[in-house]
């Protein structure tokens, strides 16, 4: 049931992306070129997305808990950590060279352009990469100096 | 160049804000598309069924829409296959690093005022414009 819940909101959210134009890499470059011929469309798709949002959020805390689960998972965190700071930094160089961020690339695999999967796959990869990363960090916390640490990669 | 349409920008939105708040409402989660995709992908064991089911919700939306008069328009993609992997990894890494992309801080984040989410936008949407910036009009080089 939770499965079925969260596709039907996978569709509606792809076809959301699909109707405002944000699919399309072009009107996305389109607003992020502030210097060039600026295309507002990205602005409205964000105002319209906060305005329901927004509301619908406030909306969902006066339940005390989802329709199908046992609790909300609000995301809890609020400090501007460096991590936060340099993978923005990342996304925003990767989103600004292409002009297609997660939502937007994946939506597009339907159409079967070869452009679209190389970008899929390699997102995927840095996405791989990061967990992997993540990994030997936390290992190397957790065992000691001298201990020989467990390989956890692959 | 596509024409600026306000009425599908605004729709398309107000289904965007509408679709994080039913997964909300529905099973407590955050409509963040990196993160949901970063989960499918983790090695790690984890509730992967919601994520794959929204992915493949995702991935299908454009099957969906041309019968209902929307075909997915086919995207504009630089030529070099290096620019869009190079971008790609960094897309995929930064999010994971950064915890989320526009759906989860942009869109999620932000409705929820929360002050990570806001920072995170106003940076990677800052450093994108720059990028934009040098890539169409070659600041700080010839143009």
């Amino acid at each position: 049931m939770t499965a079925l819940a969260s596709f039907v909101c996978g569709l509606i959210f792809g076809f959301g992306l699909l109707i405002s134009g944000m699919t399309q890499p072009e009107k996305v470059l389109g607003f992020l070129d502030i210097f060039g011929r600026w295309d507002p469309t990205l602005a409205f798709v964000m105002v319209a997305a906060l305005l329901i949002s927004g509301i619908g959020f406030a909306l969902a805390r006066q339940r005390r808990r989802p329709v199908l689960a046992a609790q909300y998972l609000w995301p809890t965190r609020n400090d501007i950590d460096r991590t936060l700071v340099v993978g923005s930094i990342l996304f925003g160089i990767g989103w600004g060279l292409v002009g297609l961020c997660p939502g937007p690339a994946l939506v597009n695999l339907a159409g079967l352009t070869p452009n679209v999967m190389v970008f899929v796959l390699a997102m995927a990869a840095g996405m791989v990469i990061k967990d992997l990363w993540n990994r030997r960090v936390h290992s190397s916390i957790v065992v000691g100096n001298d201990a020989p640490s467990p390989s956890t990669d692959g | 160049m596509a024409s600026f349409d306000p009425f599908s920008a605004l729709l398309g939105g107000a289904l965007i804000g509408f679709a994080s708040v039913l997964l909300m409402i529905l099973i407590g989660r955050i409509a963040g598309i990196s993160g949901i995709l970063g989960g499918c992908l983790a090695l790690a064991a984890g509730d992967k069924v919601w994520r794959f089911a929204f992915v493949i919700g995702l991935i299908l939306a454009p099957v969906a829409s041309a019968f209902l008069g929307y075909p997915l328009p086919t995207p504009q993609m630089p030529a070099s296959w290096v620019m869009i992997a190079i971008a790609g990894l960094l897309v995929g890494f930064g999010t994971r690093l950064g915890d989320g992309c526009t759906s989860g801080h942009g869109v999620c984040g932000i409705a929820r005022l929360s002050a990570r989410s806001i920072a995170a936008t106003v940076i990677f949407m800052a450093t994108a414009i720059v990028v934009v910036a040098i890539m169409r009009h070659g600041f700080g080089g010839r143009s």
